[in-house]
């Protein structure tokens, strides 16, 4: 644990710049890893309200996330997931309120995070191969034409390897699965040793092994690289081994906290603005609603489309 | 075209033959060329799905052709004009609407009818119709070629300046918009790329066949090969390939050149569908998979 510490102060001395006293809004604070609530937190909202179109899809929002978090990003949909993280890469401007990410005003093309997208477009008869989709993103955004050093190389085999994606990298677009082209993406979310990692609904469309697989890579990046993760699915269970807070979205608003202090009754009653009752059975959580198993009703339009295309 | 209908063989006599006259030297120039161009331009136009825009392009530059002819002006420069600034209007649309199927048509035939008026206030202009149409490679000067030449650097220059943001567009728009790539930037100006490329290749085999070139052989590339270079690589040498072996076929065939670029263009797109695909996996591993 202290080794742990110490390597997070280190990592964030060299990335994160000096530490910086942090003043408020760490509503739930956990005293657990003490050290983080000294420097910039990687995410911070002030009274932000994300309005898309004509709705107000958050609404005065404040929260912290710390350095090396893992966050389970949870909510019905429409709840601001996707938004949320929009706004956090510089793609929607608060309407009202202050974020920061890394105690900067967040900047379209911020090399520090790495994004997996929710909609994927993928061309159906794209025969290019899965090293040359992946290398696209390397530098994509600059001129001329595309070139790869050795190292860019190494760099995309080790990231590969990280994920078992490897094999992948000859093969066609066109051939894979869904649930094959969702790792290869989360192999190249993790290229370049983003310290911001935002995935949203990664494990749609992967089986369970892989699912255990893509949580179990992102938790081992979060602790040994310090990466904060903002990792947005439908089912809690899963995640509640690796994720150190949940962030619920719903309603407008959000809450930020541990898992006791969130899947509650009267957090979640307020956040679906239905009656919610949260039954705890052998470790699992279920989110019931009239009976019903809210994370399961929701997850089940995305189940056996593994070979559809997410648009 | 009729130079010769006694070939009996198919040896090196009769293939410099070929090259003894001087409009064939610069027919086997141009379409060279422009092939080279169209197979790369081509080879994006596939990948991004937006072959349809393509056609529309070259319908476009047909009213362009007609009406510079109306206003007394060289054709060519008529086609580039027009499909220039419809390359950038569409561009600029932004990829949800210029890659609607409905508008696209709709535009193309409007296009197409405004080819037509101007046909028909300028008659003498009349004869060259079919040239624009189907294309008159063998009619093609030094001017000319010089004119292409000059064309194609720029088309290529453009291209290669703007080729690793418009892969990553093509591949990922997500993850491109969210990397600051300016999506509606990178997709107008490969659209004016297109225009241009779709421009050369209609002064080879004119504006109804444009796919010959422009998308036979990148498609046919796009079966056969898996990596960007070699699949660029493979469109343009199989784009010159068959512009070459068409006016070859031409000339001791006495068929127009266009219908033999247009035959071998399908002939190689679908012998390139029959190729076993590499790295296939049996049928139904997919669905296994994803089972669980």
């Amino acid at each position: 644990m202290q080794w742990l510490a110490r390597r997070y102060v280190t990592i964030l001395h060299n990335h994160v710049g000096p530490a910086r006293e942090n003043s408020r809004i760490f509503d739930h604070e956990t005293p657990s890893r003490e050290g983080k609530a000294l420097t910039a937190p990687s995410v911070e909202l002030t009274h932000v309200t994300l309005r898309v179109g004509a709705r107000d899809v958050l609404k005065d929002v404040s929260f912290a996330i710390r350095p090396g978090e893992f966050i389970g990003v949870l909510g019905p949909n429409g709840s601001g997931k996707t938004t949320l993280m929009r706004a956090i890469l510089g793609l929607l401007a608060p309407r009202e309120g202050q974020l920061r990410v890394f105690g900067r005003p967040p900047q379209r093309g911020d090399f520090s995070i790495g994004y997996l997208p929710q909609v994927r477009t993928v061309l159906p008869d794209l025969r290019v191969r899965g090293l040359d989709f992946i290398a696209s993103s390397l530098h994509g955004e600059h001129w001329g034409l595309p070139r790869l050093s050795r190292a860019d190389h190494i760099m995309i085999d080790e990231t590969l390897a990280l994920v078992g994606a490897r094999e992948l990298a000859r093969r066609p677009l066109a051939e894979m699965s869904g649930g094959e082209r969702q790792r290869l993406l989360l192999a190249q979310t993790l290229i370049g040793r983003p310290q911001l990692l935002l995935l949203d609904e990664p494990l749609i469309s992967l089986d369970a092994r892989h699912q255990e697989v893509a949580i179990d890579v992102v938790g081992r990046v979060c602790r040994e690289r310090g990466t904060t993760v903002l990792f947005s699915a439908h089912e809690l269970n899963q995640l509640i081994g690796t994720l150190d807070r949940v962030l619920y979205l719903g309603n407008g608003q959000a809450v930020l906290g541990t898992v006791e202090e969130v899947i509650t009754t009267p957090v979640l009653s307020r956040l679906f603005g239905i009656p919610i009752h949260v039954v705890r059975a052998d470790g699992h959580i279920f989110v019931m609603a009239r009976g019903r198993d809210v994370e399961h009703v929701d997850h089940q339009h995305d189940h056996g489309h593994g070979h559809a295309h997410h648009h | 075209m009729s130079i010769t209908n006694t070939i009996t063989g198919m040896d090196m006599r009769i293939i410099t033959d070929m090259f003894a006259y001087d409009f064939m030297n610069n027919a086997f120039a141009a379409a060279g060329i422009v092939a080279v161009v169209s197979g790369i331009v081509g080879y994006f136009l596939v990948m991004r799905a937006q072959t349809f825009a393509g056609h529309a392009l070259s319908h476009i530059g047909f009213a362009g052709a007609t009406g510079a002819g109306l206003l007394g002006l060289a054709p060519l420069w008529g086609l580039v004009g027009f499909t220039l600034a419809a390359g950038i209007v569409m561009g600029l649309l932004g990829e949800r609407i210029s890659n609607r199927d409905v508008a696209i048509g709709v535009v193309l035939a409007l296009a197409l009818g405004f080819g037509l008026l101007f046909l028909h206030y300028y008659t003498a202009f009349a004869t060259q119709a079919t040239a624009l149409l189907f294309g008159n490679v063998l009619a093609v000067d030094r001017a000319t070629i010089a004119t292409l030449a000059g064309l194609s650097l720029v088309t290529l220059a453009a291209l290669a300046a703007i080729m690793r943001p418009l892969i990553f567009a093509s591949l990922q728009p997500e993850l491109a918009e969210a990397k600051g790539v300016p999506l509606r930037f990178v997709s107008t100006a490969f659209l004016a790329i297109v225009a241009l490329a779709v421009s050369e290749c209609a002064q080879i085999v004119g504006v109804l066949l444009v796919f010959t070139l422009m998308v036979g052989p990148p498609a046919a590339a796009q079966r056969l090969t898996t990596g960007v270079w070699s699949g660029l690589a493979v469109a343009a040498g199989l784009a010159l390939a068959e512009a070459w072996l068409g006016l070859t076929l031409a000339f001791y065939s006495d068929w127009p050149v266009s219908f033999c670029i247009a035959i071998l263009s399908a002939a190689g797109y679908f012998a390139a569908l029959a190729v076993p695909l590499r790295g296939a996996r049996p049928a139904g591993a997919g669905m296994l998979e994803n089972a669980s």
